[in-house]
């Protein structure tokens, strides 16, 4: 599959945020008074605007952008429109806690805005997986495990600019702590995913594909067109897969053990800040490549007739 | 509405016979012809008459050479939209904007209500869908549906405009729910088949398989000649000799 780069970067920098804010919510509810309201506010507007950077690059791959709302319309059946619909829920409650923290209101509501802030992130970035893991024409998308891979390095993604906010209110150890089994899990998640998908040998030939029984050795004898079509270029691309092996590498690196080797080092030294921040530009690097990975060795059954 | 209607009238699509084509492209030229000025025109083109040509077509034929029970054979393949029972390609419409109709069954595009995300075109097997870069909304096969409908034309053209344009007959059109109809006749007495049936979209489109050839005539065996000793036989054979190894 072709990738697409405002989709790369809508899935990185919108997962980063909705991670940014679970993390941020969960803080509210499980650790109220960790962070201030001038630094919790910063937080939730980063968040925001992760987010929201994200979702107005993704309609750039738009054909009709100005259309756009009218995918809040098909959440009955289509994964991309609730996607839409959690995204444009999400903002309310976080918005909402916004607010509270702007105007300097009573927080008696800010237990349950977070509460529905996390829910929100948590079901914006499962529907992103939802898209392309109910895709059946894409062996490597159509699997379970695909929305747990967005799910986890959005946290292991938001989780390291939570950890930042939380080494500056004091709690750097215990940001450590979680950001050491997030990016495990991360970790873990990939590399199982990774085996999986080379394991798999349930490929289609291009027998299959023209259906007439008992036909051996079919190859191309003269094509439709001599210049690739929209399907060819959209469906057809291989440039990375001569470099899967080199890229898995980079992405297991920069994302995974950097920055838990980053962690664990500033845990160990205090110097949590400089920890954070390291592994965030590393991650940042890493979880771009891993988006454009999985869009590059994914493999789109139409392209056995060509 | 993306969600598929329970139950269609008709199922209306195409047959496809590979016996017969002949690879001659006039199915796709005629769809371009049609379509290009018809329902969502028109099909784009970049730059068609340079180096790099590029455009939207509704109907792509293939050829392939192939091997069956030790004989070679060439196969010409149309593909364009099969007119699934269950698409795929409707569902993961964020707009509503694909579409399966609820009386004949054929998949269709609204252009005005489109947003071009081409994620119908990722959740299509058959590679039947194409986006037209100019317009930025999706194309594909409508069957001819400003066509079979429209009673300003002469009866006889009240079919898509492929199976009007088809030189040897190989495309048929006609109701595919209907056990009593001409297509589903054919596609009973030929075996037809239809693509990709593992990915569950249940295609309406069938195509019926090139028939078995008769055998190949066995190669000429090398002439056998009886030596008789004679002088004429002396002389050619020294000729042959020669002739041999001069080569």
């Amino acid at each position: 599959m072709h990738p697409a780069y405002s989709v790369i970067f809508f899935t990185t920098s919108s997962g980063a945020g909705y991670g940014l804010l679970f993390w941020l919510s969960l803080a509210e509810i499980l650790v109220p008074g960790l962070l201030d309201r001038w630094p919790a506010l910063a937080a939730l507007v980063l968040a925001l605007m992760l987010i929201s950077a994200g979702l107005l690059a993704s309609t750039y791959h738009l054909g009709h952008p100005e259309r756009a709302l009218g995918a809040l319309s098909q959440w009955r059946s289509s994964w991309l429109s609730r996607e839409a619909v959690a995204a444009v829920a999400t903002y309310l409650p976080a918005s909402l806690l916004g607010i509270i923290w702007i105007a300097g209101l009573p927080e008696g509501m800010v237990p349950v805005l977070a509460g529905l802030s996390a829910a929100g992130a948590i079901a914006t970035v499962f529907c992103t997986g939802m898209i392309y893991a109910s895709l059946r024409t894409i062996r490597q998308w159509n699997r379970p495990d695909v929305p747990w891979i967005f799910l986890a390095l959005a946290a292991a993604t938001g989780g390291l600019l939570f950890a930042v906010f939380a080494a500056f209110a004091g709690a750097g150890l215990q940001a450590s702590l979680v950001m050491f089994v997030s990016l495990s899990v991360g970790a873990a998640v990939k590399l199982r995913y990774w085996s999986a998908i080379d394991a798999d040998t349930a490929r289609y030939s291009v027998e299959d594909a023209l259906g007439v029984p008992g036909l051996a050795s079919v190859r191309t004898l003269d094509p439709p067109h001599d210049r690739p079509n929209f399907v060819m270029r959209e469906m057809g691309y291989t440039v990375a897969r001569k470099h899967v092996e080199k890229l898995r590498r980079v992405v297991l690196m920069s994302l995974f053990a950097v920055p838990l080797a980053s962690v664990l080092i500033g845990a160990l030294s205090g110097w949590f800040i400089a920890a954070f921040s390291l592994a965030i530009l590393t991650a940042t690097l890493g979880v771009v490549v891993e988006r454009w990975l999985l869009f590059a060795e994914a493999e789109h059954v139409s392209q056995l007739y060509y | 509405m993306t969600c598929l209607p329970q139950s269609t009238g008709k199922k209306l699509g195409l047959v496809i016979d590979l016996d017969i084509c002949v690879g001659c492209q006039a199915c796709a030229t005629s769809c371009k012809e049609w379509n290009t000025g018809g329902y969502s025109a028109p099909l784009s083109d970049h730059d068609p008459y340079g180096a790099d040509p590029s455009g939207v077509w509704l109907n792509r034929v293939h050829s392939y050479e192939y091997e069956r029970d030790g004989a070679a054979g060439t196969l010409h393949f149309p593909r364009s939209c099969l007119h699934c029972e269950e698409p795929d390609c409707v569902t993961v419409c964020p707009t509503g904007a694909s579409y399966k109709r609820a009386e004949d069954g054929i998949v269709l595009v609204n252009p005005d209500t489109c947003i071009g995300c081409k994620l119908c075109s990722w959740a299509c097997p058959y590679g039947a869908r194409e986006y037209d870069h100019d317009h930025g909304v999706m194309k594909k096969c409508t069957l001819c549906v400003d066509r079979i409908y429209n009673e300003t034309l002469e009866e006889e053209d009240r079919v898509p405009a492929c199976v009007r344009a088809c030189p040897t007959g190989a495309r048929a059109f006609g109701d595919l729910g209907d056990p009593e109809s001409d297509v589903s006749r054919s596609v009973e007495e030929r075996n037809g088949f239809s693509l990709l049936e593992e990915f569950g979209m249940k295609p309406v489109n069938r195509y019926l398989p090139p028939r078995q050839r008769p055998a190949p005539p066995p190669e000429p065996a090398e002439p056998v000649t009886v030596a008789d000793g004679s002088a004429l036989e002396t002389l050619f054979a020294w000729v042959d000799r020669t002739l041999s190894s001069r080569r």
